[in-house]
């Protein structure tokens, strides 16, 4: 009779210590760690190299062309040459694992391939083998590797588990950036049409649409009328956004998942009802509809490519300047690359608040401000009017956004404004927030559906300093200024801890709003009953 | 496996030294010819790594930021971990050069069942700093050697590293601490998992070698008592391009001079270049200032985009019919009539009058 | 629970811990072995926090013989995790019985000054766990559902785009509109039960 296994043994997956060292253990594709292919039509759309149907699972054929090695090699060349920081970032690395456990998806995956050393290794072994003498000469006692199928598709796979979250960077002493290092071996392996299908489909929407939606103009409208419409009942005040409008003073360019999809709207419906107490001069753009840049997580050039449309249109609408809404990656691309890539803006004036007459020095070149600055100022020289205890229903904490902590410091205006319109604000742990904040696990496009395992497991480090606070302090409301987190957090939440909801800074700024000539206020932005006001008599 | 070889290399290069001198009375080469060959490697080698970095340009501003903005005045900038001025980036430079500020980070207490305790990470900075101070100061007193008469500042220094007075000769605790801390570094490597398994041949190596160099320098000071006169008399011979082998000096200074050379030829093909690199690397020399002023990429060259007018074509009829402002002043025909209401009712003037 | 048993734990309890966690760390798979082991902090090594923290607690109600309703929020925090680790079912749960082996093993390891356990306390205490195995293979289920529901929800936004795009709620009535969505969308879930792991068959028109 067949031996019955013990309970005990049946949970022994093969356990072994990783006695072999990393370059010899294959890469094993794991169900929910990865995305579909990109789809032939999304590639054909922007003319990127490859376009097929292929499966992304490992041991399908990848269709892959014939000289694919050769393509690969000369795209390090190329690269090599073109940035500095691959370089310099292939060859310093000294393997101190400062890093290691910095990265949420090792925290939370335990693949050692997940550490950001070795996520760089897996690229700088191929790097010593084929660029370097000692590699050339020694092979693998000097770090170097052949490089193979599998070896391309670890990359593949390895590379789209890394939300290019910089939380790494932070902490290598040599300011080694993994982020930038999977920026670029990305970019190699579009050359071979290596994408995922959620990041390819979202490029060719915003470069044909202009967002990554894409939504038809006629259609982001109806979703305006839609939002009104709830402003109007929560309020009793019509705002009426106009589109495309020339002559306008500003233009806003926000993130079109906030067009969308609950949170999101609530954030939007935000924006709106502020702008429109200001009686700010500002339009939106059908054309330029999105902020965020999923280009750049294919390669600089397609970044640049759909970045392109901000400043085009700004100059066609003839604006004086830019102001941009709640975004994670948009404001990486603002701070980091868009005067560069598009610049210089020279037909755009400095931004100056027409509110305050606060002139925006440190957007003086790009001409573009973040609203949580707009907004900072605005309270700064008390110009809204502040009702705060209509967010008292909400025990609030704010995630930092990876893009907006690590690529650009804006961290302390939106802290000002949630504590100027709210009451309950809690921080979570220390070594958790700001420029060590961990990321949503969804960044960089890994936010698909058919990934889920791998977002909920990035993302637990996240959850789990929440859950922290939601049990501590009973905090009900996560904050954050990035439309990805918008999309991302709720799921993120629903399964580790549930109780907790997910919003933009502006949709608690228009709660607590008080707008000229509003009927009283019951509802919040989500139409759910405003606490009573309890004892406000009393006090 | 990666640790052993590198192990066994530093034993054969001890021996090869010892085998040299000893056996073979190839002094002159062990002395004079490799150590030349040593520097003048050294020297090249780094230039060139340097240059190349220095070839590849830095297309785009990309530090990463540590802290707070500059934003708006009353908000309070972190001018060190997120400068933007060039005196901002000299100090983050320094704060990460001569302090380890990034490594210093990870040295967070904790704070676990109301206890306070240090997470290990606190020790790879301890270690680091007092490993690389302690080489550089070891380093700095060998200028005696090289100088006479000796600079001021190495006696200066002689006298602050060895203040225990104690032994004869005086014992200094650089070399003592570079020992101690090199050892750490080696065995962090053997017993943190995660450290181990991403350590490679190269990692060892250096580390075994830099052990060796220390523990002969100790042997030579302390134990053998290596003839100082004749060690001078070869080092300033060296300097002064008149090199010549005095008798008499033990073969363990060989061993250790065979074994200097080969760091320093070792260096500009390997890892150890982070020295030189840190100085290069884009995420901390920059300022952030990217918004204030433009940074130019030298290889920026044009793409192709999809332009405003491109679109309107698509979206047009749908653009007139929910009323959203268009730029074209040739209507399809059924529009006509339907738009002009439009645009009297929104009262926002689109079209020119032809 | 008898008083005797009782108190043989509590003393055993740190030797108890220790063993259960370090088996629940082995039953990783090769890659992440020896690197989730972190339970310093809370925040910095959170999944061996987690579970040790879930163990260390589970011990303790047992002993103190809280109710399992108390139990079970522990062992939600444990088992969520491995929920979205690719355990299978039974892997998942196992390690609620490695706890079983090793308090026997404890036990039976130790010297005679402490006279005889009770056997009927003993089996008591055996049954207290396997109604834990059986409470966490409920809460694997439920965190497995939970875990399609969102991949189905997400999925579900996104046809609800597609259509948008298409422009076919535009035209529509309000009524009508949110009839057709949910249509589509019960369309959508079920296909997408129908094919997880597979390439996605919503068609989608060619942008250009
Ligand atoms: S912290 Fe920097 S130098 Fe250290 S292993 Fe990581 S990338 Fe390499
Ligand atoms: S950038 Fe972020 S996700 Fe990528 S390796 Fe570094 S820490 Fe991990």
């Amino acid at each position: 009779m067949a031996k019955t296994p013990k309970p005990e043994e049946l949970s022994k997956i093969d356990y072994k210590l990783p006695e072999k060292g990393w370059m010899d253990t294959p890469v094993e594709f794991k169900e929910g760690m990865y995305c579909h292919g990109a789809r032939p039509q999304y590639l054909e759309t922007v003319d990127f190299p490859n376009p097929r149907q292929w499966s992304s699972k490992k041991d399908e054929d990848w269709k892959l062309p014939e000289n694919w090695k050769e393509i690969v090699l000369n795209g390090m060349k190329e690269r090599l040459e073109k940035y500095r920081s691959f370089r310099l970032f292939m060859d310093i690395c000294v393997r101190c694992g400062a890093c290691a456990d910095k990265c949420q998806f090792f925290l939370g995956t335990g693949d050692p391939k997940n550490m950001p050393v070795l996520r760089a290794e897996l690229i700088r072994s191929v790097y010593k083998r084929y660029f370097t003498a000692s590699g050339k000469m020694l092979g693998k006692l000097a770090g170097g590797r052949e490089l193979t199928l599998d070896v391309l598709k670890e990359w593949w796979y390895y590379f789209y588990q890394c939300s290019e979250c910089r939380r790494c960077s932070v902490f290598c002493p040599y300011g080694i950036d993994q982020a930038e290092i999977t920026m670029i071996g990305r970019e190699i392996l579009n050359l071979l049409g290596l994408n995922t299908d959620w990041i390819a489909g979202p490029v060719a929407n915003s470069y044909m649409r202009g967002n990554h939606l894409g939504l038809e103009p006629h259609t982001i409208k109806s979703n305006f009328d839609f939002m009104a419409e709830d402003i109007e009942e929560v309020t009793g005040i019509k705002v009426e956004p106009t589109f495309n409008r020339k002559g306008a003073e500003i233009l806003f360019v926000a993130p079109s998942g906030d067009f969308f999809g609950d949170p999101g709207t609530y954030t939007c419906m935000g924006y709106l009802m502020l702008f429109h107490e200001l009686g700010l001069d500002y339009t939106w753009s059908t054309y330029a509809s999105e902020g965020g840049n999923f280009g750049s997580f294919t390669s600089m050039e397609m970044g640049k490519r759909l970045n392109y449309k901000i400043y085009a249109e700004a100059k066609r609408l003839g604006v004086k300047w830019i102001l941009g809404g709640e975004c994670g990656h948009m404001w990486r691309v603002v701070n980091q690359y868009m005067d560069t890539w598009n610049g210089p803006a020279d037909f755009l004036e400095v931004p100056v608040s027409p509110i305050t007459g606060t002139r925006f020095e440190n957007a003086k070149s790009t001409k573009m401000v973040h609203i949580a600055e707009f907004t900072a100022d605005l309270i700064k020289h008390g110009k809204l009017k502040l009702d705060p205890s209509r967010n008292d229903h909400l025990k609030v904490t704010f995630h930092d956004s990876c893009n907006t902590a690590r690529g650009m410091g804006i961290l302390d205006e939106p802290r000002y404004i949630l504590k100027n319109v709210l009451n309950h604000f809690y921080e979570m742990p220390e070594e958790t927030i700001r420029e060590k904040t961990f990321c949503c696990g969804s960044g960089s496009g890994l936010n698909a559906a058919e990934n889920m395992e791998l977002r909920l497991r990035g993302g637990f480090p996240r959850a789990n300093a929440v859950k922290y606070v939601h049990q501590k302090y009973g905090v009900n409301m996560l904050t954050n200024i990035c439309a990805i987190d918008r999309a991302a957090l709720p799921t993120l939440m629903n399964y580790w801890v549930p109780g907790v909801d997910v919003a933009g800074v502006h949709e608690l700024v228009a709660n607590a709003l008080v707008m000229k000539g509003e009927k009283e206020r019951t509802q919040d932005l989500r139409l759910e009953p405003l606490p009573e006001k309890v004892g406000a008599e009393n006090v | 496996m990666g640790a052993l070889f590198s192990f066994v290399v530093v034993i054969l290069l001890i021996l090869v030294a010892y085998v040299g001198v000893a056996a073979a009375g190839l002094q002159s080469i062990f002395g004079i010819v490799i150590p030349y060959v040593a520097v003048l490697t050294f020297i090249v080698g780094v230039v060139y790594r340097v240059i190349k970095w220095g070839r590849s340009p830095v297309p785009f501003p990309i530090a990463t930021t540590g802290g707070q903005q500059k934003s708006l005045p009353w908000i309070k900038q972190a001018k060190l971990d997120n400068p933007s001025s060039t005196t901002g980036v000299i100090g983050r430079m320094v704060l990460e050069v001569l302090l380890f500020r990034s490594l210093f980070r990870n040295t967070k207490s904790e704070l676990r069942d109301g206890k306070l305790g240090y997470g290990s990470a606190k020790w790879l900075w301890v270690a680091a700093i007092a490993f690389h101070w302690s080489f550089w100061i070891v380093l700095l007193r060998h200028i005696r050697l090289f100088a006479t008469p000796v600079p001021s500042f190495v006696n200066v220094l002689e006298n602050l590293d060895g203040f225990l007075q104690i032994g004869v000769p005086r014992l200094f605790l650089t070399g003592v601490i570079l020992l101690l801390a090199v050892t750490y570094l080696l065995l962090r490597r053997f017993y943190v998992p995660q450290v181990r398994y991403i350590s490679l041949a190269s990692d060892y190596f250096p580390l075994f070698l830099i052990m060796a160099i220390a523990s002969t320098g100790i042997l030579m000071r302390y134990f053998f008592r290596v003839d100082i006169v004749g060690v001078k008399e070869l080092t300033m011979g060296l300097v002064s391009f008149n090199p010549v082998i005095p008798a008499g000096v033990g073969t363990i200074f060989y061993i250790h001079v065979f074994l200097v050379s080969t760091l320093f030829i070792y260096f500009p093909f390997s890892k150890l270049m982070h020295m030189g690199g840190v100085f290069l690397s884009p995420t901390r020399n920059l300022a952030n200032n990217s918004r204030m002023v433009r940074h130019a990429n030298p290889w920026n060259y044009p793409v192709k985009v999809h332009t405003y007018d491109e679109y309107e074509e698509e979206f047009r009829e749908k653009m007139i019919n929910a009323g959203i402002p268009i730029e074209s002043t040739v209507l399809p025909e059924e529009f006509e009539e339907e738009f002009k209401e439009k645009v009297e009712d929104a009262g926002t003037p689109v079209r020119e009058e032809e | 629970m008898e008083t005797k048993l009782k108190d043989t734990l509590r003393e055993k309890k740190p030797a108890i811990l220790k063993r259960w966690f370090d088996v629940i760390m082995e039953t990783y798979p090769t890659e992440a072995a020896g690197f989730l082991k972190g339970t310093k902090n809370r925040f910095t090594s959170p999944v061996g926090y987690t579970i040790y923290e879930g163990i260390d607690g589970l011990i303790d109600g047992l002993i103190r013989e809280v109710p399992f309703e108390e139990l079970s929020p522990l062992l939600d925090s444990i088992i969520k995790i491995r929920a979205v680790q690719k355990f299978s079912p039974s892997q998942a749960v196992a390690f609620i019985f490695h706890l079983k082996r090793i308090v026997n093993e404890e036990l039976q390891n130790m010297s005679d000054a402490h006279g005889v356990i009770d056997a009927a306390a003993l089996s008591e205490f055996g049954s207290k766990i396997d109604t834990l195995a059986l409470i966490s293979f409920d809460i694997y289920m439920e965190s497995r559902e939970k875990v399609y529901e969102l991949k189905a929800s997400e999925a579900r936004k996104r046809a609800f785009r597609l259509l948008q795009r298409e422009s076919q709620l535009y035209e529509m009535q309000e009524k009508e509109r949110s009839d057709f969505v949910i249509t589509n969308l019960l369309r959508e879930e079920n296909q997408l039960y129908g094919m997880q792991g597979q390439d996605p068959n919503i068609e989608t028109t060619n942008l250009k």
